[in-house]
């Protein structure tokens, strides 16, 4: 490296971390980002209140409430009297569910018929009367497999073994703390590079740059390496806490996720530079990664499947490196995947880092002034 | 009112309102995101599971695994592969080719004919556990109506001692969208309150412009008015073309009044603005009141509002937090107001909450708003 | 506790028509910056009388601004009270408010508002009923000449037309006081007059007070009467010719035809009786420590010499007074760790028809000029001429639409970023790495123009033992002062020996004697073959230049020495023309509406 770069290096990393407020920006909210992400988005049920309207009093009716009792997803809030007392209850958001035993259900039962069990679920928020739905199901699933073994004597004709690979006790904590590894390392790479050459536009510190005898590759060189040195080690550090805080367990191994982490951080730092080409003040910068920024985390696969999405948006996923890392950082942490199973992630992700490069190398060249 | 005071007002609006309308950048954020977020989220969120790519390895094929086979390939949420051996779907499955497995052994024929009960084995790939449970579910179902409809052909009766009648209030065929998007009403209130206003007393200190409308005869409350009225129409604009998008697009219903939804979502906007303001008081420079802006509003909005995410299932310490957040109690009510109705009891606490901290941030914004520059 | 005299001053203040209108009584005001308490005023006490023209006047940081803030109301003071128009300011802002009419240094234009627009905003704020809008419009446009720009963007008017809309936007409702702080910084000239025009007419027609803050020296002598700040202090408050009769008989016009004008300046400054010694047209100006001409003995050649005594100025008394405060100010001359190499030759900078639009706009217009070796050459023009719009093409940081420019035998935005390393460049704004320390923006730099090993460290020695930089060695470079930081921005432009220094506007901000520094140390590296391009707005520094061209409207007016150019188009005057004159006399043909 020729020391001309090597003191343009130096002099980017001292602009970034020599001032305190910058320092602090660049490392807290990232920080604070994952503690709070890692606690709050959960797609696990956990307490959720539940009531109960029992109308009947048999022993089999009482089974049935005392798994939902105790199922850690739940938690009983009261007891009902009267179908009247269901409706202000979900309306007030007290209860998200309410299960409904009739009064002849004991009975039914007893006779073979079998007894209907009504389950109401508020469907305001969807995606928890879904996962609550499912809860439900399992525990009545379990529930009429004993009986039905237990009243009949006989073995079920056939039964289900379900065994769930990589995360055996399904935490949904353990699919979104990776993920953030992915989103973090996104927001602060991207941010850090599309502010620095707007930063000194507005100081005008960019002209006494460009007089000097540095050639335009070295500023953009000099402009990248912070982004990237600052995303992996960001996105290295968030590790650290997934495994040493979250206990998330990453099962393969760093030498396969790090490769791959740099030229995710490459292609982020391509797009942040082209941004950064564009705006003539930090406004506009911002503003640009924001509109990439929340894009770009929606259409990832972050906390919805792609495969749910729509075809054509499907299609939009494949510009986003986003996408190609989450699978990768994923993988890598619950699965161990090795490198032989990421070619297919690798090589778009490459093609995109080079392309944003390229692209930014060309735009810096004929925006530079 | 002073008097002059009303000609002062038009005056501070007229120009908040040209410079508004002149600014590229207030005009993306107050409807080019908001179409983005409806669009995206409208379209590309949901948590289902649809073509759920699941490998079928039927080690010696009869008519009983076959109909197993059966329930899962005319199900609408699978795409079976039949693969001819464990290895090659356990290699599958590692690779992400496939979601699951479904394994019936050599010898299933035989023990379910013996009344061995066998077991049908079920891998999932856990990683997105949320996913994974909902394929658990849906495979139970499937496996729950062969076993009934096995006995019915064996001219017995399986009945399943309780049977689930499932009923989901207010959102029937549980679309996400109808969820979303008074979500994303919140999200987009929030950027045009906060993040938008965030700016606009910081850019009047940056520029220079504050020294001079300072000297003149302007109250503290007419500066204050004056930028709150222009951004409140703007607010509610952003508002009435993301209803119109959600109509039209997604046709999400509205069951509560449409006044109240009004009444609250200018409650909320002013909330907002109180706390843009707060934002661009305290810090006078643009670039650190967008960045605290966008950590203290916008990303809570997204992840602590409830929009996304069940607070309910957050930890206590996290729950509390989420007390501070604006947007939370907007949520509430949106989600109230647009799938069950006026439910007051939702409706006023939440609201009640609303104006408590839109009286403390308008509050602090005017202890701290002085006509002078220190 | 309050000052008896202005006790009483204050209970006639609203009654009688010579009562003061603005009264400061024992001020203090201090600020607190990165947890040092700095005072700005110290004990200010001072009477405005009502009906004329008041300057304000001292160099940057003397507190100027900090007055007229406390005089409006947006300061408290700390102790001490203020009244305006027999109001106290701090207890009644908003009443004061209500009569005066302010204008801050930055004048808040909202910029993406038309010129109406920002009328009608104020007349509203001022409360001026409709019916009288329009003819007030009129009166105060006409009196602007911006009545044909109503519908036009302010961001779209240039400096001069911005500074009188904001001045009109200040008087939309006619004040009883007007307080106008710095409001000629940046003009050019011809706007410049217009502005104190504007201000005449008020002071006659409407009988208007006005308190007006300026750093150019020659403007005090249009005021009425002068109030000088200097450190947070009063240092008099007088009419302006009191003021310079008290260096009068102290001052003289020097001389020798055998010297040139900057050496002759350079041996005069070396006179321990000289006070201050300044270029002026051909001769150089003195002012001496008494009553005794320079000896011209000690002149390297003085045959032909001759001393004049000189009408004093206010500048003179300025200068004489507090040249003595700033003693340390011996470090004048640079010398080059390497030498310029060039001397005599070909032109170093040609510029051949250089052109540069933005859209339909023109903001340099056919320009050409030649500079030689060694020279000191000028750009001289109000701001938005196109100087800086040059300056970039030049230095590479700007590309061309037509025409051709090279400095060296280079075009520096198509050869090859070596050939950057002979230039030097110094920006408008001080643009160095804020948060770095002098320190490390002086390694960055030295690395950048590819100095290694002991060359590196000896030329950073070399820039922090010139430029005194060294006890700032570890300051952050946002924290130095003014002066160090352009000093820093000197010892960049300078550390890897260019055979050319590019400097914009390297004086804009800095107060005078500063400026005489400054110019000290250009002249010593012109002397030594160093060709220097410099821009600038202060009509007076093109005495400092070998040759020159006046710029407006991106467009070339004239080029030559400035000898050649007081002659030529400085008009029939009485006395001898000044370079203002000049510069107003090439406007007025190149423009003869007028603005």
């Amino acid at each position: 490296m020729s020391p001309r770069l090597f003191a343009l290096i130096i002099k980017e990393f001292l602009a970034l971390f020599r001032d305190k407020k910058s320092r602090m920006a660049v490392i807290v909210p990232p920080i604070l980002q994952l503690l709070i992400f890692g606690y709050a988005a959960t797609f696990d049920l956990e307490q959720a209140p539940l009531a109960i309207y029992n109308e009947d009093e048999g022993a089999f009716s009482r089974d049935l409430v005392s798994r939902f009792e105790r199922s850690p997803a739940f938690e009983v809030i009261g007891y009902l009297r009267s179908e009247a007392e269901i409706r202000p209850l979900v309306d007030r958001k007290d209860a998200l569910l309410v299960l409904h035993v009739g009064r002849q259900c004991s009975a039914d039962a007893a006779k073979g018929e079998g007894c209907s069990v009504q389950v109401l679920i508020d469907g305001r928020n969807s995606n928890t009367a879904m996962l609550a739905l499912n809860y439900v199901r399992s525990i009545v699933t379990d529930f009429n497999e004993e009986q039905i073994e237990q009243t009949t004597g006989t073995l079920l004709p056939a039964r289900l073994a379900v065994l769930a690979w990589f995360n055996p006790n399904l935490e949904s904590r353990w699919f979104i703390v990776p993920g953030i590894v992915a989103l973090l390392a996104m927001i602060v790479a991207l941010v850090v590079t599309a502010l620095s050459v707007a930063r000194e536009r507005e100081a005008g510190t960019f002209d006494q740059l460009l007089v000097t005898p540095l050639q335009p590759w070295e500023i953009l060189i000099g402009k990248a390496m912070p982004g990237l040195i600052v995303g992996v080690g960001e996105a290295s550090l968030i590790v650290a806490v997934a495994v040493y805080w979250f206990r998330v367990p990453l099962v393969g191994d760093m030498l396969t996720l790090l490769p791959a982490l740099v030229i995710y951080v490459l292609s982020i730092i391509g797009i942040g530079l082209m941004i950064s080409s564009f705006s003539n003040t930090l406004q506009q910068a911002l503003l640009g990664s924001f509109l990439f920024i929340v894009p770009a985390v929606t259409l990832s696969g972050f906390s919805t499947p792609i495969a749910n999405m729509p075809d054509f948006m499907q299609t939009l996923t494949y510009l986003n490196p986003m996408r190609y890392f989450l699978i990768i950082v994923r993988r890598v942490f619950l699965e161990g995947a090795g490198m032989e199973y990421f070619w297919q992630e690798l090589w778009p992700m490459s093609l995109i880092a080079v392309t944003t490069l390229a692209l930014a190398t060309w735009l810096f060249r004929h925006r530079m002034h | 009112m002073k008097p002059g005071s009303l000609l002062r007002l038009k005056g501070i609006i007229r120009k908040e309102w040209l410079q508004v309308i002149r600014d590229p950048s207030s005009i993306a954020i107050a409807f080019f995101l908001p179409l983005l977020l409806l669009l995206i989220f409208g379209y590309g969120v949901s948590l289902d599971a649809k073509n759920i790519r699941i490998g079928l390895v039927i080690e010696q094929p009869d008519s009983a695994s076959l109909s197993i086979a059966g329930g899962f390939e005319h199900s609408p949420y699978f795409a079976p592969i039949h693969l001819s051996s464990i290895q090659e779907a356990e290699n599958a499955l590692r690779a992400s080719t496939i979601d699951g497995i479904i394994w019936l052994r050599q010898n299933f024929a035989a023990d379910y004919l013996n009344n061995q009960s066998p077991p049908i084995g079920v891998l999932i790939n856990g990683v997105d556990a949320n996913t994974a449970r909902l394929i658990e579910g849906y495979v139970q179902g499937i496996w729950f109506s062969w076993l009934e409809q096995q006995a019915e052909k064996a001219g017995r009766t399986l009945r399943s001692p309780v049977q689930l009648e499932q009923r989901i209030w207010f959102n029937p065929q549980v679309r996400s969208t109808d969820f979303l998007v008074p979500g994303i009403l919140a999200v987009v209130m929030t950027l045009i309150g906060a993040l938008l206003t965030a700016l606009v007393i910081a850019r009047e200190w940056e520029r220079g412009t504050m020294e001079s409308l300072l000297v003149t005869r302007i109250s503290v409350n007419e500066i204050l008015l004056g930028k709150l009225i222009p951004y409140f129409i703007l607010g509610m604009g952003g508002l009435l073309l993301s209803l119109v998008i959600a109509e039209t697009l997604f046709h999400v219903p509205v069951r509560g009044s449409l006044w109240l939804l009004f009444a609250v979502s200018a409650l909320f906007l002013w909330v907002a603005l109180g706390m843009g303001f707060f934002i661009s008081t305290v810090f006078k420079s643009q670039f650190v009141a967008a960045l605290v802006a966008m950590v203290s509003t916008f990303l809570p909005a997204f992840i602590l509002s409830g929009f996304i995410f069940d607070i309910q299932s957050m930890p206590t310490l996290i729950q509390g937090v989420t007390l501070l957040i604006a947007a939370r109690y907007y949520v509430a009510i949106l989600q109230t107001l647009f799938l069950v109705g006026d439910v007051w009891s939702v409706i006023l606490p939440n609201a009640a909450a609303l104006a408590v901290m839109g009286l403390f941030f308008h509050g602090l914004v005017h202890r701290r708003t002085r006509k002078r520059l220190e | 506790m309050v000052h008896p005299s202005a006790t009483a001053n204050l209970s006639l203040a609203s009654a009688s028509p010579t009562a003061p209108v603005l009264v400061l009584d024992r001020v203090d005001k201090g600020f607190v910056v990165e947890k040092k308490r700095i005072a700005a005023l110290n004990e200010v006490s001072c009477a405005i009388r009502p009906g004329r023209v008041t300057g304000l006047i001292g160099p940057d940081g003397a507190g100027k601004t900090t007055l007229m803030r406390l005089c409006a109301g947006l300061l408290l003071p700390d102790r001490g009270t203020v009244r305006v128009l027999g109001v106290d300011v701090v207890l009644e802002p908003l009443a004061v408010q209500a009569q005066i009419g302010y204008m801050p240094q930055r004048f808040g234009l909202y910029e993406d508002l038309s010129v109406r627009e920002n009328l009608d905003l104020y007349a509203d704020l001022q409360g001026v009923p409709a019916k009288e809008r329009s003819g007030r419009y009129q009166q105060l446009l006409a009196m602007a000449g911006l009545e044909e720009f109503q519908g036009r963007l302010a961001g779209r008017l240039s400096g001069g037309m911005k500074q009188k809309l904001g001045l009109v936007c200040t008087l939309v409702r006619p004040p009883r006081l007007l307080l106008l702080d710095e409001p000629t910084v940046g003009v050019d000239p011809v706007s410049r007059r217009e502005l104190w025009q504007i201000v005449y007419h008020l002071v006659e027609s409407e009988s208007m007070s006005v308190l007006l803050s300026t750093a150019y020296l020659d403007e005090a002598e249009r005021c009425a009467e002068v109030a000088l700040i200097h450190c947070g202090r009063i240092l008099g408050h007088d009419k302006p010719t009191n003021f310079s009769q008290q260096v009068a008989g102290r001052t003289w016009l020097i001389r020798a035809p055998a010297l040139a004008k900057r050496t002759l300046q350079r041996q005069l400054s070396r006179n321990p009786a000289v006070l201050d010694a300044l270029v002026l047209g051909a001769s150089v100006r003195a002012v001496s420590r008494d009553c005794t001409p320079p000896t011209l003995a000690d002149l390297s050649n003085p045959s032909g010499a001759e001393v004049i005594l000189a009408p004093p100025r206010f500048e003179d008394f300025f200068v004489a007074t507090l040249k003595d405060e700033a003693a340390d100010r011996k470090n004048n001359r640079i010398a080059l760790a390497v030498p310029g190499s060039r001397r005599g030759g070909d032109e170093v900078i040609i510029a051949d028809n250089l052109v540069r639009r933005f859209g339909s706009f023109y903001a340099v217009d056919r320009v050409s000029f030649r500079v030689r070796p060694g020279e000191i050459f000028g750009l001289l023009g109000a701001n938005g001429a196109g100087k800086t719009t040059t300056f970039r093409m030049l230095c590479g940081l700007l590309p061309i639409t037509s025409g051709a420019c090279t400095v060296a035998g280079l075009n520096l935005r198509t050869a090859a970023a070596a050939a950057r390393a002979r230039i030097g460049y110094m920006a408008q704004k001080f643009s160095l790495y804020g948060n770095l320390t002098v320190q490390q923006n002086l390694r960055f730099f030295s690395s950048a123009y590819g100095l290694h090993g002991g060359r590196r460290r000896r030329q950073i020695d070399w820039a922090l033992a010139t430029f005194d930089l060294a006890p700032y060695a570890a300051t952050e470079s946002q924290n130095l002062p003014l002066g160090f930081k352009q000093r820093l921005a000197l010892a960049v432009a300078l550390m890897h020996g260019p055979e050319v220094l590019f400097l914009d506007e390297p004086t804009s901000g800095v107060d005078p004697l500063a400026r005489r520094d400054f110019w000290a140390q250009i002249n010593s590296l012109a002397d030594q073959g160093v060709t220097v391009l410099v821009t600038t707005h202060f009509m007076e520094e093109a005495e400092y230049c070998d040759r020159l061209v006046i710029m407006a409207d991106g467009r070339v007016l004239a080029e030559g020495t400035p000898e050649e150019m007081k002659e030529r188009h400085g008009g029939d005057l009485d006395r001898e023309a000044t370079m203002e004159d000049a510069f107003i006399g090439l406007l007025r043909h190149h423009q003869p509406m007028g603005t």
